[in-house]
């Protein structure tokens, strides 16, 4: 994985995100690891596929980056997407934020994961165990810009 | 001088479309709405969904007042994922 790579057609290395947020500085790690349920309001899924409009979504989660480090200066944060085929269970977002204090890091973790939510053009559909797919609708892009707050 | 530019369609917007990216060409200074329009009226589906649709030009997210220049890509952005909390 380049370091680089923020949304990538690869299982992600969980590992290899934590390392880069890893400092003697810090005094803890607050990883989110979001996985495929096999459920959802449709029925059993049996996997998800994650379609991303790249080069925006690398730009996008570069700002994600850029905001929750102005909110919690001297923290660290790596993330990354995993787009194309997850089946069940499997790895498809992690945010890791570091800081001095345990308070700042889940903080930033909660912070990069919602604007990551909010920001980045991805799209998933769910395929269902009983046959068929669709698109699973959200939030309009951008569209809870307002509500953010650093301490909501 | 008539302008040239992609539009690219992700997600159900691509289904709705039916392909990933077409090449339209429009008068000059022409803009997001009259593009939109005519991806309309070339596939009716796209007419149904496209009020929910957020429009980005070269990347960034733009109102559909935005006047299109020659080469710009546009994408068709469906509402992103989300997830409940």
């Amino acid at each position: 994985m380049k370091s680089t790579e923020r949304i990538t057609k690869r299982r992600i290395n969980i590992q290899s995100l934590l390392d880069q947020v890893s400092d003697p500085k810090m005094g803890g790690i607050v990883a989110f690891i979001g996985t495929v349920r096999d459920y959802s309001e449709a029925g059993k899924v049996e996997g998800i596929f994650y379609d991303a409009y790249v080069p925006m979504a690398e730009k996008k989660m570069l700002e994600v980056e850029t905001e929750v480090k102005a909110a919690y200066p001297g923290g660290k944060l790596a993330i990354q997407h995993r787009v194309g085929r997850v089946g069940v269970g499997g790895v498809t977002l992690v945010v890791a934020a570091s800081s001095s204090h345990r308070d700042d890091a889940y903080a930033a973790c909660r912070l990069g994961l919602e604007l990551i939510k909010q920001n980045v053009p991805i799209w998933k559909k769910e395929r269902l165990a009983e046959g068929g797919d669709h698109w699973v609708e959200g939030e309009e892009m951008g569209g809870s810009r307002k509500k953010r707050s650093k301490t909501g | 001088m008539p302008i040239r530019v992609k539009l690219v369609y992700f997600g159900q917007a691509r289904d709705a479309a039916g392909m990933r990216e077409e090449t339209f060409t429009l008068p000059d200074r022409s803009s997001v709405d009259l593009l939109l329009t005519k991806t309309s009226e070339a596939h009716e589906k796209i007419d149904r969904i496209k009020g929910m649709m957020k429009i980005a030009v070269n990347e960034e997210l733009v109102d559909r007042s935005q006047v299109l220049r020659d080469g710009d890509v546009v994408a068709l952005l469906p509402p992103v994922a989300g997830g409940r909390r």
